[in-house]
């Protein structure tokens, strides 16, 4: 599997780490609420089809990736630079 | 010349004699045959004892796909197994040996498995070994007993145990487009991609490349196949941009067209020339893959369809036009299709007598009406085989009247004479990659065969791997799939051209006797019925129960006619059985192609700057992680336990100093540090003055903990974090994923420095004094240096920074320097703490001083304590959230029954051990009921006594109790007392002053 990351090119897969599920959203860090917290924490969708997720580039620019693969063929469709995605998204929950 | 040696054709050298042996006996061949070509040129039809009965078995096939001849080569004490007779090429001095036989292959003591007829069905060893539900062998315990005995009994080649002397290589390649297969698609398929200027790579598993162009009788643009693919090959290694691989098997397709492939550089040699490897794995990615991977031949599923003299039809051809040797003299031909005539043709024509053609079909095309009529024989329309005879080879058969669509046998059986019977029932196209690439493949009705599906990745296939059987529609595929515009005048005439039809849907006569599905696994038609009556209906779990298909081959002649058998039971169709999804690799993988140079020690080594110091005093060194750090620092005549000891001794009645340069630092900095800090650990950070440090500690999101350390703060916005040297990596990756995914607001950049700074420890009454003895340009008295202060000065002219903390539990300081000046320091402070008696301590001394202390490390921050669990509430803030604060709450973690740090106190003056069980009534047979386990030991100078940490179920309640360590594995039992884990200066008065 090849991951372009947006600093470095493709690159081999060996050369990132995964760093999970891109859907799950942190709550406020003084929610209180434990069921949100156990969703954050535990629950996970297991797509077959089109999945968002992070990977870092740990063997090269240490950047982490919002990466779209399918996981049932692998194919990557999209890969975006992790902290920009999570900035646009947080902006357009505010608007 | 041999009788089986035709005196022409082929691509064997008859000038050439190779000698070599098999089983002992010497044999001659030429140089081109493989062992399965020379074998039969020499008369030989017994290759091997079958998997499971012992049935004598010969060979089937001419490639790749052979199930039965599979040999042992043998060289001095190696042995390499399994080893297909049919891809092996002879040298001189070659020594092979049978499988799977005792006490030799003609006269085989296991044979008599084959007596034991329905008793070794499919499963039988599972329901026969499962053993009584009670006792020491009970359930599966009993087939473990049983297993090793078994195996010896079933089974392919002996390993050896000799190390591989051999040397392996790895190549990483890239192309435009990867050709895989070199026949007339493959070959046509290079040849236009050469032309438009595309890096080529053109592999293929055998030794000379041509694919059937090689044994087919066809000419191409009127010149033989063979010397036609002779030329085009030429043509191609002529050119710059094409990298030709023979031998090179291409047995993994990947993601984004990576692919594995496998090549056989010196196999094949009496001699090696220096530098030649004998693998090389090849790992290729490619800009486009063309699949010219051909098709296998299927065998037809009879009664006693593995003797010896029974083998493939297109193999006959390929034995007969490619390495000039007839597989029989009088021979019988059974198949369900059309190109069993052309072999017989092909036999026929280099002198072989044909006895019959028998086909399951009623009628049969015009080729074929003329090819029986030509080789003569009988011609039998609408009968099938139903019985070989003889014993270690073919002397006859026994034929039937058979009706193609009721799959019925009528009238009676007769017998003919044969020597040799060659089978074809149908072709199925070598789909593997494709359907590794996730392609999943297509039944067609007409072809009887599955074929590929759309691709997946970026390949296009040609030829014969498209069900496309024909030789001219071969080359123009592989030309259109190379790049060249279509151009119906550019492609070769083919003359002669080999009969094709599509078989007819027979894949089995049933009659009595063993019919073999899966050869190399001994699998039956009646196997396959069996599962389907024992439940087994899915083609997953048949391919499990009956082993059909998971043999070294992996099925390659008998997954097709496996299912169809699995159809016909189930009432359902091909497709609606389904098949199983290829996975790499395609043919067996040789682990060293894959480790190449890289085996032995070759992780890379972490040193800290005074490595060659600790070395030099003596130092036993041991790995922690990649780095090396000084255990002891042994005296003569010293054990590791009186090492320690007066180490730890030396530290706390004068001064001990260790090498902490293998602790993680991660540099924090920017405006937001401090509110980083105090929402990755749980407690509070921001607080914290310039120039003053604080014990921090970390927790998962699920609040478990994570990783403790100290951190300085060195200004406003700038802190020095260290963490354990095993966490080093986890927490940077942890603080990174945090800032970039959670917190991308923080203005915050985190830098690891572990390898720019040095560290010492020194710790004892007198580390104060040493330090005022060797430190300029700062004071380190009380005022200027109170505990967790921060000061700079130098040290030899070398600039450092100090502060006191203590991990032994001492007064202590950690001086951190330039990773540079790190031995210039380190020898400084030795040489300062002469005088003061100083002593250098190692990572066991460490240990000791901190379980002394009850500080808690990696044994005790296990990843499944929690904060409380280790005594660490205190350092929960409730000022603020940080992560795992919400979830440190839940029932689970603050159950009164987990488990919790704890002192134990050996009863027995013995040595602890880490790992024990701890448990309130020892029972030693029986060990029972643990209430926790020892986690660090040591002997403790401090207390004279043997003493440790533990982790132990509701452990405060207990304290001043008595247990027992129960250590089975090490036979190590005994009474404990279990203490609070302060054993020593619980009040810190010592590290206070």
């Amino acid at each position: 599997m090849l991951i372009t990351c947006p600093y470095c090119g493709p690159r081999d897969v060996s050369e990132y780490s995964y760093q999970g599920d891109a859907n799950r959203r942190r709550p406020d860090p003084a929610s209180t609420d434990q069921a949100a917290w156990n969703a954050y924490v535990y629950d996970r969708v297991n797509t077959a089809g089109d999945h968002k997720e992070y990977w870092q580039h740990s063997a090269g620019c240490r950047v982490h990736l919002a990466v779209t693969r399918n996981t049932l063929t692998h194919k990557i469709s999209s890969v975006a630079i992790a902290r920009d995605v999570v900035v646009a998204e947080r902006k357009e929950a505010a608007q | 010349m041999s009788p089986r040696r035709t005196s022409a054709g082929g691509r064997i050298d008859r000038t050439r004699s190779i000698r070599f042996t098999f089983d002992g006996v010497s044999y001659s061949g030429h140089a081109g045959d493989t062992l399965a070509s020379a074998l039969l040129a020499n008369g030989v039809s017994l290759f091997g004892r079958s998997f499971k009965y012992h049935r004598p078995r010969g060979v089937l096939a001419a490639g790749i796909d052979e199930p039965n001849a599979l040999v042992t080569i043998v060289k001095g004490e190696e042995r390499e197994p399994n080893i297909p007779a049919t891809m092996l090429e002879i040298y001189d001095g070659l020594a092979t040996v049978s499988q799977n036989r005792f006490p030799s292959l003609a006269f085989d003591v296991g044979a008599i498995n084959a007596l034991g007829g329905r008793a070794l069905a499919a499963g039988f060893y599972y329901k026969t070994f499962m053993g009584p539900v009670i006792g020491p062998l009970k359930g599966t315990r009993f087939w473990m007993f049983c297993e090793h005995f078994i195996r010896r009994a079933a089974g392919l080649g002996r390993a050896g145990t000799a190390f591989d002397t051999s040397r392996y290589e790895r190549m990483n390649a890239f192309c435009d487009v990867l050709v895989v297969g070199a026949g007339p698609a493959g070959l046509s398929a290079a040849k236009a991609a050469a032309q438009t200027g595309a890096r080529v790579m053109l592999a293929d598993l055998d030794a000379v490349m041509g694919g059937s162009a090689n044994w087919s009788s066809e000419t191409i643009d009127g010149t033989p196949a063979a010397s036609w693919a002779a030329e085009t090959v030429a043509s191609l290694a002529a050119c710059d941009n094409v990298r030709l691989l023979p031998r090179t098997t291409v047995w993994g397709y990947y993601d984004d067209n990576t692919l594995g492939a496998l090549e056989r550089v010196t196999d094949h040699k009496a001699a090696i020339r220096k530098g030649e490897p004998r693998h090389r794995h090849w790992a290729i990615r490619a800009g486009k893959v063309i699949l010219a991977t051909g098709a296998f031949e299927r065998p037809l599923v009879f009664p006693d369809n593995d003797r010896p003299g029974v083998l493939l039809a297109s193999a006959a051809q390929r034995y007969v036009n490619e390495f000039g040797v007839l597989p029989g003299e009088k021979i019988a031909v059974f198949t369900n299709c059309d190109s069993a005539y052309g072999a017989a043709e092909a036999l026929h024509a280099a002198g072989a007598r044909i006895m019959a053609i028998v086909d399951v079909r009623t009628s049969a095309s015009e080729d074929a009406r003329r090819i029986a009529a030509s080789v003569g024989g009988e011609h039998l329309l609408g009968h099938a085989v139903v019985e070989t005879e003889g014993g270690k080879t073919v002397t006859g058969i026994k034929v039937q009247p058979f009706d193609p669509v009721a799959k019925r046998l009528s009238g009676h059986a007769r017998h003919l004479d044969a020597d040799c019977l060659i089978v074809s029932g149908g072709w199925s196209p070598v789909v593997h990659l494709a359907s590794q690439a996730g392609a999943i493949p297509k039944w067609d009705e007409t072809l009887q065969a599955f074929l590929p599906a759309e691709p997946s990745q970026p390949w296009v296939g040609a030829g014969a791997f498209n069900g496309h059987y024909d030789t001219a529609t071969a080359i123009a595929e592989g030309a259109a799939a190379g790049g060249a515009t279509t151009d119906e005048d550019s492609l070769p005439a083919i003359g002669n051209a080999a009969p094709a039809s599509p078989p007819a849907a027979v894949f089995e006569i049933r009659a009595s006797g063993k019919s073999f599905v899966d050869y190399q696994h001994d699998v039956t038609a009646e196997d396959v019925r069996l599962a389907h009556r024992e439940g087994f209906i899915s083609v997953e779990h048949l391919k499990r129960y009956t082993t059909l298909g998971m043999a070294t081959d992996q099925g390659k002649t008998s997954n097709v006619p496996g299912l169809a058998i699995m159809a016909d039971a189930t009432g359902r169709t091909i497709p609606e059985t389904g098949t199983t999804r290829f996975r790499p690799p395609f043919t067996p993988v040789s682990i060293g192609s894959l480790a190449a140079e890289r085996f032995g020690e070759i992780r890379p080594e972490r040193l800290t700057p005074m490595h060659d110091w600790h070395v030099a005093q003596g130092a036993t060194m041991f790995a922690a992680g990649l780095w090396y750090r000084p255990q002891i620092y042994g005296k003569p005549g010293e054990n590791i336990e009186q090492a320690y000891v007066r180490e730890a001794r030396a530290t706390r009645t004068d001064a001990g100093i260790v090498d902490v340069s293998t602790l993680g630092k991660i540099a924090v900095q920017g405006p937001d540090a401090a509110e980083l800090l105090d929402r990755v650990y749980t407690n509070l950070f921001s607080t914290l003055p310039v120039n003053k440090a604080r014990y921090g500690l970390m927790l998962r999101e699920e609040g478990i903990a994570f990783d403790d350390g100290t951190t300085w703060r060195l200004g406003e916005n700038d802190f020095l974090m260290t963490t354990t040297t095993a966490n080093a990596g986890k927490v940077m990756q942890h603080l990174e994923y945090y800032l970039d995914v959670v917190w991308p607001e923080l203005k915050v950049q985190v830098t690891s420095v572990s390898d720019q700074w040095a560290g010492a420890a020194i710790g004892g009454p007198k580390a104060r004094q040493i330090l005022a003895a060797c430190v300029t340009g700062t004071a380190v008295d009380d005022d200027a240096l109170p505990f967790m202060g921060i000061v700079h000065g130098e040290i030899a002219g070398a600039p450092v920074m100090i502060c006191r903390l203590s991990f032994s539990g001492e007064m202590a300081f950690e001086v951190y320097c330039g990773a540079g000046h790190g031995l210039h320091v380190w020898e400084a402070l030795i040489e300062a703490g002469k005088p003061f008696g100083l002593v250098p301590y190692g990572l066991e001394a460490l240990g000791t001083l901190r379980i002394e202390k009850g500080h808690v490390t990696g044994a005790e921050i296990d990843g499944r304590t929690t904060a409380r669990d280790l005594h660490l509430s205190w350092m929960l803030s409730k000022k603020k959230p940080y992560i795992g604060s919400q979830m440190i709450e839940r029932e689970g973690l603050v159950s009164p029954n987990r488990i919790q740090l704890v002192g134990v106190v050996s009863l027995d003056n013995r040595p602890l051990n880490g790992g024990s069980h701890i448990v309130e009534r020892l029972d030693v047979q029986n060990p029972h009921d643990s209430i926790g386990h020892v986690s660090s030991v040591c002997y403790a100078p401090a207390l004279g006594k043997y003493i440790g940490l533990a982790l132990v179920k509701g452990g405060k309640a207990r304290h001043g109790t008595r247990a027992f360590v129960s250590d089975p594995l090490r036979n190590r039992f005994g009474p404990i007392e279990i203490v609070s884990h302060h054993f020593f200066d619980p009040e810190g008065k010592r590290m206070h002053g």
